[in-house]
């Protein structure tokens, strides 16, 4: 029998309220792709965690070839051959790649040395880069490629990946999944943390399950099927939201020629985007994050305010309305951040009730404010979307992150919005949480709401859209209809593979 | 009134003493904010770094261990906002108004029995020939070693920053802390050796004007120098080389001022001597418009939740 | 070793008990610092803290609480709603002084009149001065970008310049022998502001502060601005979402904080003062925001710090002619008490717990 690479042994961490791991074990073995599955909050990302170095666990033991590892900080895991692609916060925009990649290695050579192996690297596998260039200004996929090169240039045994396809076109992961398996036919381990499972299916020779923070089950993804991994994944069958009929109404928003410059440095502009949307349709909004999501939002909540008639809302023309008077007339939205721009971490939920429902649940009147009134639509939205938590004086930040997204999108939802734009709104969510908010979505449309929903969860969209398009470097694709729709023509609308080329096998 | 009075080349030598408080301190405040934190206690820890400095020198009548008090001075009073911001993770703008609201009395009250007493000189440096020459000496090659130590600090802080791996560290973890700490750098730390350094260069700071440019110890001498230090690293965009530049500008205009009040010239004493306060708010507003040079973690409090 | 964990929402014990346990904190440490200093620590702590309230001179040194707490209450409301909302105005020394020498100004402007009407306009000048003054790094702030801080406490500077400058021109007392300073506004009735009740302290400056207490806290827990004011603080992105103009929220604090330290400088120079001079401001600008944090950024709190504040004032003074305990140990002596507010503030936020011990 061989030595696995890495072989984890009732591995435990708990923190305050909640054990993120219980008891995990499974082994890696030399040159295989590992899957890591789990919903979000399932523990994937605190065993990780604890792999790199980055957590110590309470309990349990790991073994790096036969050997015991035990980093005490990720410098030492990076030393002993584990690298690790960061889903999110790993890379500095203001600093150029290739002081990116020097900041992630132990011992880099010169800046010049650097830079022409960051070059050489990157080619090889496909995946080029320009080493002087400032990473705030790179897309999204690239800047997963720094992170990627800054692993490959420590000639890791063991690469860590945490969700890296949520930022890629479909065929930028196709160009993807071509270097890993180079990688892997070099001998290289990849532990692939995913929720994803058809692409689990087509990379990973091994997959392991938690739920719960506990290991509930291994499988070879290619011999089991989609629905079975679901099943132990969530534990229970899901329900899936249900469409009724659908008939559209007139036209309730239309937008035309917005084009918005770029409000922040590292920020997309809008360019000349054209929608319509009627009342009762939804249209879902997909394209890899940082193409102008959230700027299109902000220029339909009126955070941006835009030429008079870009935006008009039943044929009034709303470009220059700031938020307030958008609500007022019915044009609601819901942010993708949910602490510090949807909600307000620190304060109560009846007060985050009045941040977007003062003005059309009559919340206050002459400028004060009418408590009484706040905290019992609080309460309407706890009951209603069923938020668990103590009471409406509890503050937004003690909530989970489903919880508190429920909160949000029952805000705008019970205030009868003739119009309502969401961003991402089943982040992060579990999957009863994030059924119960589409099925709340649906519903609203079913009475009539325009509904915009831009997500990068494409799943989600061809589920509850009735048209599709897709934003890409701050352009809006035409909305096609979303029945018949190919993956292919989806990755195509959302802007193909942006120049990059499949590794030379 | 006479303007021919205004000798060009004392005048040249003698911004470039004005300016050298005002750098010591702005570079101390570069490295901080470059790491990014916030200290708005600059003032309090030049003017704990002046009293120190004074009272060491005069008790053991070395300017030399002065200096050296003034730096250990000011960084000890730094270490109390490093108690506020990084451990007990308080606001940075409050903890700063604090450190200079404290250093000011704790300053008062140490100097009480220094008022009106005079250090020891610690004499310009002589090159034989090389300071001799005319108006290249006298500008550049006569003057105390301590103004030569900070052009020599802007220069290392410069090349740090700039060329090596402590420098590239420093300044990732000012732009992006969580990113820092996930590749496994330790960003309290990292952030409290800034604070320090921040803190003795501003100690220094304190201690050259009331060692050498004024020199004497009066309450409040430092009169808002470490608050125009503070706008100064604004005004270099965080780069070092710019804050020399602004120093001497500055110190140029103080110098002016001076020289102009010195002279008799019809403008009241009043308004010559608000000048540097409005020039400062007038370089602040053409500046502004340039934020994208800023630390971008500048001023956020850093706590590892796992 | 100790962890700290944060809460999942602020603790309201805490937020209630920290300023208590600071001042505690600070009795203790002052009491070391005066003992350093060769003073019986008791005797000093008991001489500040008791003697003006309970003491025998108690009468003289009452109403002296209103006096020197009503500038230091109304500059600190003023600050506190600005410090809410993020925004930093450490420049109301400078408001202070303009408030002063509008104040003044306008009142002197009528001299030797006499009309029921000179004082309230000297009110409102006053209140202007200190608007104008604290108006520039606001619309600095909202057109440029320019970091307030910065600009408002340079504007401290220009404002002492003025005051130099007015005291011996424009304002100086024709009848004043040739020495700095105008004439005394004690002695001008139409702009004297007198204690409304004699021996008792109470002037008009103290019945605005105690207004301005009752206004700040209607604004802030039953009005909207008052609700946008505090969520631009704790979520500036939120707040923009929600609808508040941040341009106008940044004019309205920054004006309203001038106008009252304004005020303040106007009711202390037509009052207890009584003559504009040199050394006419005492840094009430700078302590109030001392009396700002303490308080909690809390009307209500900001009342009862702006009186301990003002307490150790006196008591400070009264120790130094008894113990011959110097000045500046009561600036560091309040110096500390913030200090020590914003370190045990992090009992609000975080819980400090033993770490388990580490099992690798």
């Amino acid at each position: 029998m061989t030595t696995p690479l890495l072989s984890l042994q009732g591995l435990t961490k708990a923190y305050p309220g909640v054990v993120a791991n219980d008891q995990v074990s499974f082994d890696i073995g030399e040159g295989e792709v590992h899957a890591l599955l789990g919903e979000n909050g399932a523990g994937k990302s605190t065993l990780v965690k604890m792999i790199y170095g980055l957590v110590k666990p309470d309990s349990g033991t790991m073994l790096l070839r036969g050997q015991p590892f035990a980093p005490p900080e990720p410098r030492a895991a990076r030393a002993d051959g584990i690298a690790m692609v960061f889903q999110h916060f790993s890379l500095f925009d203001a600093l150029n790649v290739a002081e990116n990649i020097a900041l992630g290695m132990e011992n880099p050579p010169p800046m010049g040395d650097l830079a022409s192996r960051i070059r050489e690297v990157s080619e090889t596998y496909g995946l080029p880069l320009d080493p002087y260039r400032t990473v705030g200004d790179l897309s999204a996929g690239e800047r997963q490629r720094v992170e990627i090169i800054r692993c490959l240039l420590q000639d890791p045994k063991l690469l860590i990946m945490d969700e890296p396809t949520s930022v890629l076109t479909p065929q930028e992961v196709e160009i993807l999944f071509e270097t890993l398996n180079k990688l892997r036919s070099e001998g290289t381990s990849i532990l692939y943390i995913s929720h994803k499972l058809e692409e689990i299916r087509t990379l990973c020779d091994h997959a392991t399950i938690l739920r719960l923070g506990k290991n509930v089950g291994e499988c070879v993804p290619a011999e089991t099927s989609a629905r079975d991994m679901a099943e132990m994944m969530v534990g229970s069958t899901l329900q899936t939201p249900e469409r009724s009929g659908r008939e559209f109404g007139e036209v309730a928003l239309d937008v035309s020629g917005l084009s918005v410059p770029s409000p922040s440095e590292f920020g997309t502009a809008l360019k000349n985007i054209h929608m319509t949307v009627r009342k009762g349709e939804v249209l879902g909004i997909g394209g890899v994050a940082g193409n102008g999501q959230d700027e299109l939002l902000g220029a339909l909540s009126g955070e941006i305010l835009t030429a008079a008639d870009a935006i008009k809302f039943n044929g009034q023309r709303i470009g220059k309305l700031g938020p307030t008077a958008r609500r007022k007339l019915g044009v609601l939205t819901a942010p993708e951040e949910r602490l510090g721009h949807a909600a307000a971490p620190d304060m109560s939920l009846t007060e985050n009730a009045l941040l977007t429902g003062s003005v059309r649940e009559g919340l206050e009147s002459n400028g004060f404010l009418k408590w009484a009134e706040t905290k019992s639509f609080a309460e309407k939205i706890i009951s209603a979307f069923d938020v668990r938590t103590p009471g409406p004086e509890n503050a937004a930040r003690s909530l989970s992150g489903g919880n508190l997204q429920k909160f949000v999108i029952g805000r705008e939802v019970l205030q009868n919005p003739d119009i309502l734009v969401v961003n991402q709104p089943t982040w992060g969510v579990d999957a009863a949480a994030a059924a119960a908010i589409r099925q709340a979505i649906l519903d609203l449309a079913a009475k009539g709401t325009a509904v915009v929903c831009i997500s990068q969860d494409l799943d989600e969209l061809m589920e509850i859209s009735d048209s599709f398009a897709a934003l890409n470097e701050g352009r809006l694709s035409a909305p096609r209809p979303t029945t018949g729709l190919t993956v292919d023509e989806i990755g195509l609308m959302m802007g193909g593979a942006h120049g990059m080329e499949v590794a030379h096998v | 009134m006479d303007l021919g009075e205004i000798n060009p080349v004392l005048l040249v030598a003698s911004l470039m003493v004005a300016a050298t408080p005002l750098l010591l301190a702005a570079i101390g405040e570069l490295v901080v904010e470059k790491a990014g934190v916030l200290n708005l206690g600059v003032e309090g820890m030049m003017i704990v770094g002046a009293i120190s400095g004074f009272a060491i020198s005069v008790e053991t009548g070395s300017p030399w261990l002065g200096f050296v008090a003034a730096a250990i001075g000011g960084a000890v009073l730094s270490l109390l906002f490093v108690l506020l911001t990084q451990v007990a993770l308080a606001n940075q703008v409050a903890s700063g108004l604090a450190l200079t609201l404290f250093g000011l009395g704790f300053s008062a009250l140490m100097g009480q029995s220094y008022v009106g007493v005079k250090p020891p000189s610690m004499g310009d440096i002589h090159i034989p020939v090389i300071s001799d020459i005319p108006v290249i000496g006298p500008i550049l090659f006569q003057h105390d070693p301590i103004l030569y130590v900070g052009i020599a600090l802007t220069a290392a802080v410069w090349a740090t920053l700039k060329y090596t791996r402590v420098g590239l560290i420093l300044r990732a973890v000012g732009e992006n802390h969580d990113a820092a700490h996930a590749l496994g750098y330790k960003v309290i730390k990292i952030r409290i050796m800034a604070i320090l350094f921040g803190g003795a260069c501003a100690g220094l700071g304190g201690a050259y004007i009331s060692l050498i440019r004024v020199p004497q110890w009066t309450e409040g001498m430092t009169a808002g120098v470490g608050w125009i230090a503070l706008a100064l690293v604004v005004f270099a965009s965080w780069k070092p080389w710019r804050a020399l530049l602004g120093a001497y500008l500055f110190g140029g205009i103080t110098v002016l001022q001076l020289n102009l009040q010195a002279a008799g010239v019809a403008i009241p004493v009043e308004y010559l001597a608000m000048s540097p306060y409005i020039i400062t708010i007038l370089v602040l507003v053409i500046l502004s418009a340039d934020k994208s040079s800023a630390p971008a973690s500048l001023g956020r409090t850093f706590h590892a939740s796992h | 070793m100790i962890v700290l964990e944060k809460r999942p929402q602020p603790s309201k014990a805490w937020s209630y008990a920290t300023p208590l346990v600071a001042v505690l904190a600070t009795m203790v440490f002052g009491g070391i610092l005066f003992a350093i200093l060769g003073k019986n620590p008791i005797e000093a702590i008991g001489t500040i803290f008791w003697e003006p309230l309970f003491g025998e001179f108690a009468f003289y040194y009452r109403p002296q609480l209103l006096v020197k707490g009503a500038p230091l209450v109304l500059i600190a409301i003023g600050l506190s709603l600005g410090f809410r909302a993020g925004i930093w105005n450490i420049g109301a020394e400078g408001q202070y002084i303009m408030g002063a020498i509008f104040g003044a100004g306008a009142g002197l402007a009528f001299f030797p009149m006499d009309a029921f009407f000179i004082f309230p306009i000297m009110v409102i000048a006053g209140a202007f001065g200190g608007w104008l003054w604290a108006m520039i790094p606001a619309f600095l702030k909202v057109r440029f970008g320019t970091n307030e801080i910065l600009v408002s406490l340079m504007l401290v500077y220009v404002a002492e310049q003025m005051l130099a400058s007015v005291s011996l021109g424009l304002l100086k007392n024709p009848e004043g022998f040739g020495f700095p300073g105008s004439r005394n506004l004690q002695q001008y009735d139409s702009a004297h502001n007198a204690e409304l009740i004699a021996g008792s302290g109470m002037h008009w400056g103290v019945v605005t502060a105690l207004i301005a207490v009752i206004f700040a806290y209607i604004l802030l827990n039953r009005h909207m601005l008052g609700f946008h004011i505090r969520l631009t603080g704790e979520a500036p992105r939120a707040a923009k979402f929600a609808g508040v103009n941040p341009a106008r929220l940044i004019l309205f604090c920054l004006g309203l904080s001038g106008a009252l330290a304004g005020l303040a400088g106007m009711f202390e120079v037509s009052g207890p003062s009584g003559v504009v001079s040199i050394d006419f401001n005492v840094g009430y600008g700078f302590t109030a925001i001392i009396v700002a944090f303490l308080g909690r950024l809390h009307p209500v709190g900001i009342l009862l710090a702006g009186g301990l504040m003002a307490l150790t004032y006196i008591g400070g003074e009264i120790a130094q002619s008894q113990l011959g305990l110097p000045a500046a140990a009561i600036q560091v002596f309040q110096g500390m008490l913030l200090f020590f507010l914003l370190a045990f503030d992090l009992l609000t936020n975080y819980r400090i717990r033993a770490a388990r011990s580490e099992v690798a």
